[in-house]
């Protein structure tokens, strides 16, 4: 009986050995963005159509990348391709990043600013750009009096929200700025999207592209722009705390609010409102040389081909890859499909963006206004941005005070740097 | 006969024995092994003995998430447990329609914790918005309760079909003579109904209390811990630990976790049947 | 309970109806609550995207806001709901069967063979159902990976694994009430331990089975943590993963399909419940009595 067991189990093993040296290298790509992934799966699957090369694409669910990564990469067949959000990201991952300085897909790099690295070592690569600023309704504000291009400095945009928020019942709207929600689905673009700002005049001004201590020199535009997104609102600032992301979607699409940040990712959501009617202004804080300031450009989506998996499914990774950006399926699928703007070289003429949100980027770079860096991947941890989000949420509330806000942003900075370093 | 049937072992106990190493057993000792290891990769796992149980201590969201999860424990099973009884009561009473009120409030209690969690994430926040509060996964306190309201509704039904099967079994002679000797129907209640039907309340708060204890799913889709892992309960603050959190302590410390919490269970488990069932003795 | 009644006389039943009529009154209302959540998913279900925001999220749907089943289509296409559906149901069938088929075996051998090896079976049993899942979620997928036990198909041992507690538990408890004598009898006859369990003891425990599978397709239909970790995140999806998916990386997320799904995934419960509502309830008491 023992025999015959033991036998049985080692056949069993011996097949299953058998199987999977057999495969001659997979792709095993975990994606981060939902909203891409049936182009992603109908990627895959045209590829293995072509070449025989499995290739899986799993979708995490939204706020569980990290958790399924990490259960993943325990397993025998682990994920080939992960991705990363920057340097911050980056380094809870750092071992199990292949070096891709030789690699196909790093030469066609537009740019260095796009890659992770550390020393010589290529870690990640960013495979989309994304921009975003104050996205504005502009029949509206014709409507109003206004015109998008004359806004270029906080003093302007102030003096406009302030007198569409006056004479909202006149316009028809419900107030100059969609309600700044701050539940998980919406508060990012608060607490990483808008404090963004006063980091990136900061770091300009002291000329570094990352710090351990922040001093917190913009927290007073900060403000400013803060108390502007939440009096003139939709709604009472002590609302803020029950709305979510989807309720400024609903305003902005229903024309009950002129100005909504957000970014070139949101245009599936506000396209009915017809691309002829919408615009994106920067996000004005009052900093220093601003009317020559642009959108906020940058990424936080890059690729990390796992250095642990085997030898022939880094190859099959790095094949695949190399196909999607220069094949003229991937080019299709990534830049119309997927809608993103790619930072390859290959991605020109009919396969650049077709977003209008990515063509008013183009155009204010284009006429010389400089593009705000994404600098908040640099912040210190979720947890830091979490703590900035609850103190704005108390204040707009006005169960805190501001002091909590700086507290939070400039203590909160050297208290997490501190525990992750 | 004994005989005959132990010849069969291969048969009879070999497959469920077999499962329950690979599925219990097994991982159970290997998780108690490597709580006292450092490892990112089991592959790779260096002892540091009780390190990670010093850290479990020393980390502040365990620390709260213990007292968050035990403040919701005592809090559901008390609510738990005496509205089921009190339902259980009126629907022992002969009223029209009993079925049709057991079989409502019994329904809850299929729907798994993850939908439950969503459906009453919907419920509250549009309500919570109507009134113009903070949502669910901003304020903790308002967290707290959903998960106490979001746990009643699920689990009243369950115990309450429970607690009706023991009101049922109180012989009627008992009662008839109580009401001889001139009970009113509350002295009734809890001279003769409540002893009797002890063994109810020991099954009930036993499983209130462990199944409250190790909420997992209807805390991950209900607030997921939020606002800053406020309202995050033990199983998830270990779930969290394990696979949101990388680095290379973090896996022992969780494994560590595990394992207190794991010891407190068994603690909570003992010590409320050691309690009630000391009252089914007295009886 | 008219039982209970029948002591009373006159004067105390006068007041006892007033009671049973605003109990009955107030029990009505409370069922009316019970079933809002539900009823609520069900009327946003059909609604436009656009029409629930928090702020509108009770209002009934009107013209415009209507869609008819088209959430419901969508979250079918966008989900693949159908085929996580299909696997939550091979992933619960098979598994309950399993359960119960090497379960009540075990059952049975442990209570009519008495010896170390059937005690300490028992005591682990009992052991193993306080234990909360967290303790062993790492190692068992460790362990179901290596082992290649991650696909619907034989995921059922690790359910039978962690689930045997409770099951072997209930049968034994079953079992201690049934008297030896048939099986002797059986014996005598000269059939086999195999022949004696299947012809005499199974018949037997046909209640305590419908109880058992009850409790545990209620476990394994709903459960979330052990297949996300345990199984093949590559190819299979259960219900309750895939009801996860309706947040977008920006956190946004697609309330109507994802109401309609909710819905798709309670409705079949329901429905079965409603059909058979006296076993599962009786498996219920019999369960906890048990347990």
């Amino acid at each position: 009986m023992k025999k015959i067991l033991t036998l049985a189990l080692a056949l069993c093993l011996c097949l299953t050995l058998a199987v999977s040296a057999c495969a001659e290298g997979s792709v095993y790509y975990l994606n981060f963005k939902p909203e891409q992934d049936t182009q992603w799966q109908e990627l895959a699957a045209l590829y293995t159509e072509q070449t025989g090369v499995p290739v899986t694409v799993v979708t995490a669910a939204s706020g569980q990348y990290e958790t399924t990564l990490m259960s993943e990469i325990e397993k025998s067949d682990p994920p080939t391709l992960f991705q990363v959000n920057g340097p911050v990201g980056l380094a809870n991952w750092s071992d199990y990043c292949y070096d891709l300085a030789d690699t196909e897909i790093y030469k066609h790099l537009t740019s260095d600013a796009f890659a992770l690295k550390d020393g010589d070592a290529v870690q990640g690569i960013a495979y989309v750009i994304e921009t975003y600023g104050i996205i504005a309704n502009t029949k509206l504000l014709e409507k109003a009096g206004y015109k998008a291009e004359d806004i270029n400095t906080f003093a302007k945009l102030k003096e406009v929200a302030d007198d569409i928020q006056a004479r909202k019942d006149e316009l028809g709207v419900d107030g100059a700025f969609t309600s700044a929600g701050m539940d998980g689905s919406s508060d990012w673009r608060f607490k990483t999207h808008l404090a963004n700002m006063p980091i990136y005049y900061e770091y300009k001004a002291d000329g570094i592209s990352s710090t351990d201590a922040i001093k917190g020199t913009y927290l007073d535009n900060f403000k400013a722009i803060w108390d502007l997104y939440i009096t003139d609102s939709t709604c009472d600032p002590a609302l803020l705390a029950s709305k979510t992301g989807n309720d400024a979607v609903a305003e902005f699409v229903g024309e009950k609010a002129v100005f909504y940040q957000n970014g070139t990712w949101a245009w599936g959501d506000i396209s009915s409102l017809g691309a002829e009617n919408i615009t994106m202004l920067p996000i004005l804080i009052g900093g220093e040389g601003e009317e020559n300031q642009g959108l906020c450009t940058g990424t936080e989506n890059f690729w990390c081909v796992n250095g642990t998996a085997d030898q022939e499914d880094i190859d099959a990774t790095l094949a695949f890859l190399e196909w999607v950006i220069t094949s003229d399926e991937g080019r299709k699928s990534m830049s119309q499909d997927m809608g993103f703007v790619v930072p390859f070289d290959t991605f020109t003429g009919e396969y650049a963006s077709s977003n209008p949100l990515v063509a008013v980027d183009t155009a204010l770079t284009a006429s010389g206004k400089v593009p705000v860096t994404w600098n908040f991947t640099t912040m210190p941890s979720e947890e830091w941005k979490n703590g900035l989000g609850s103190a704005m949420t108390a204040y707009a509330a006005g169960t805190g005070d501001w002091d909590a806000v700086v507290s939070a942003f400039v203590d909160g900075w050297a208290t997490e740097y501190a525990l992750s370093h | 006969m004994e005989k005959a049937i132990k010849r069969y072992w291969p048969v009879f106990l070999l497959p469920t024995l077999a499962a329950f190493i690979i599925g219990f057993i097994w991982p159970f000792l290997w998780g108690i092994y490597l709580s006292f290891h450092k490892f990112t990769t089991i592959s790779k796992t260096t002892f540091v003995g009780l390190d990670n149980y010093f850290k479990v201590f020393a980390d502040p969201t365990f620390v709260s998430a213990f007292w968050f999860t035990a403040k919701f424990t005592v809090v559901s099973t008390i609510l738990i447990n005496v509205i089921a009884f009190a339902l259980a009561l009126a629907l022992t009473r002969g009223l029209k329609g009993t079925n049709i009120f057991r079989t409502v409030f019994f329904l809850p209690n299929l729907i798994g914790g993850i939908v439950l969690g969503y459906i009453w994430q919907i419920l509250l926040n549009g309500l919570l918005t109507n009134l113009g509060k903070p949502l669910l996964a901003l304020d903790a306190t308002y967290g707290f309760w959903g998960l106490i309201i979001l746990m009643c509704w699920q689990q009243i039904g369950y115990m309450m079909i429970i607690y009706i099967a023991g009101l049922q079994n109180v012989p009627g002679d008992l009662l008839e003579a109580a009401s001889i000797d001139g009970a009113t129907g509350f002295q009734a209640l809890i001279k003769v109904k409540l002893p009797m039907v002890m063994p109810s309340i020991t099954i009930c708060s036993f499983l209130t209390l462990t199944n409250s204890f190790k909420l997992f799913d209807q805390n991950l889709s209900l607030t997921a811990g939020e606002p800053a892992k406020a309202s995050q309960m033990l199983a998830l603050n270990i779930y969290d630990t394990f696979y949101a959190r990388s680095g290379a302590q973090w896996k022992g410390i969780g494994q560590a976790k595990a394992v207190v919490f794991f010891l407190l269970v068994i603690a909570i488990a003992l010590v409320q049947l050691y309690f009630t069932r000391r009252k089914e003795v007295q009886q | 309970m008219t039982k209970t009644r029948v002591y009373h006389d006159g004067a105390v039943s006068g007041a006892r109806r007033v009671v049973d009529v605003v109990l009955s009154v107030f029990l009505a209302l409370l069922c009316i609550v019970w079933i809002y959540p539900v009823l609520l998913i069900l009327l946003n279900s059909l609604k436009t995207e656009l029409a629930i925001s928090t702020t509108a999220v009770f209002e009934l749907p009107t013209r415009e806001t209507f869609v008819g089943l088209s959430n419901y289509v969508y979250g079918i296409m966008q989900m693949n709901f159908l085929s996580s559906f299909g696997y939550s149901l091979v992933i619960t069938v098979t598994s309950v069967i399993l359960i119960l088929l090497c379960c009540s075996m075990c059952g049975w051998y442990i209570t009519r063979v008495t010896g170390t090896v059937s005690k300490l079976m028992y005591l682990l049993c009992a052991f193993s159902m306080v234990v909360p899942f967290q303790m062993v979620m790492f190692t068992l997928s460790k362990t179901a990976d290596t082992l290649s036990l991650n696909n619907p198909f034989n995921i059922c041992i690790i359910y039978l694994g962690f689930g045997a507690g409770l099951a072997v538990f209930m049968f034994t408890g079953f079992m201690k009430s049934v008297p030896i004598a048939i099986e002797e009898a059986a014996m005598i006859d000269g059939c086999n331990p195999l022949q004696i369990f299947f012809k005499v003891v199974f018949p037997i425990l046909k209640p305590t089975m419908i109880s058992t599978a009850i409790l545990e397709t209620m476990w394994v239909w709903n459960d979330y943590l052990l297949p996300t970790l345990v199984l093949d995140i590559k190819k299979y999806r259960t219900i309750p993963m895939a009801i996860q998916y309706f947040r977008g990386s920006y956190g946004r997320v697609e309330m109507a399909p994802m109401m309609a799904c909710i819905m798709i995934t309670v409705l079949p419960i329901i429905v079965m419940y409603l059909i058979c509502q006296k076993y599962i309830i009786d498996g219920v008491i019999a369960g906890a009595v048990k347990g």
